[in-house]
């Protein structure tokens, strides 16, 4: 399963996705929208992704993330649109006969979502906001 | 030959639009193309990185550009 949806995310549906009864494990990542960011608060997230590449993207992760372990299901499920403070932004869900693969394989596709998928998040704060990652100069590199 | 281009996140606030028409030299490349983008619109010089996909992948600067391609600006992504 690959979803870009506006919709709060059924996480039980991802996680079902990758259900294999070789499967010992399933890990499951949940992304979540944080309060605070450079000590100000976050009022809310604005998401916005280029859902066809993103799709294409996540596809080529998926291959990748096979290609090094033997897993044996994954599906990843993120939202776009607006969120507040405490709602899941992204679901990676990935199965595989024993939980280090499980584990080891979910965590790779989290660094690669963040490193390659075409989604975008702007930080709105009380007093202004900001695009995440977007320019060298501020103390924001981390998303 | 007339392009369209895509625009995202930052790059879209900067261009003011979600896509352009631009009229670029038949042969162009990625890197031309990118260049003639800072210049019209500088702030986009000052971004972190900025990648073009042709047809929703990400292209290297050597890429030549064709009528038809679906090409888009990736500023710095922050999916997750």
């Amino acid at each position: 399963m690959i979803k870009i949806t506006e919709k709060p995310i059924d996480i039980q549906k991802v996680i079902d996705a990758t259900a294999s009864l070789g499967a010992g494990a399933i890990d499951v990542f949940i992304g979540t929208v944080r309060n605070t960011a450079h000590g100000k608060n976050v009022v809310w997230l604005e998401y916005e992704a280029y859902e066809a590449m993103a799709v294409a993207e996540i596809r080529k992760i998926m291959a990748e993330t096979s290609q090094r372990w033997p897993i044996l299901g994954s599906a990843v499920c993120h939202r776009v649109g607006t969120l507040k403070p405490g709602e899941v932004s992204v679901v990676i869900a990935v199965s595989a006969p024993h939980r280090k693969e499980a584990f080891e394989a979910c965590e790779y596709m989290v660094s690669r979502l963040k490193e390659k998928v075409p989604i975008w998040k702007k930080e709105i704060f009380e007093d202004g906001e900001e695009w995440i990652s977007a320019h060298p100069s501020t103390s924001n590199t981390y998303n | 030959m007339k392009c369209s281009v895509k625009a995202f996140g930052i790059a879209r606030e900067i261009l003011d639009a979600r896509e352009l028409m631009l009229d670029l030299p038949d042969g162009a490349t990625v890197a031309q193309l990118r260049q003639l983008l800072i210049g019209r619109y500088p702030r986009l010089g000052a971004l972190t990185s900025l990648f073009i996909a042709v047809n929703t992948e990400y292209a290297p600067d050597d890429r030549l550009l064709l009528s038809g391609d679906e090409i888009a600006l990736i500023p710095p992504v922050s999916g997750g």
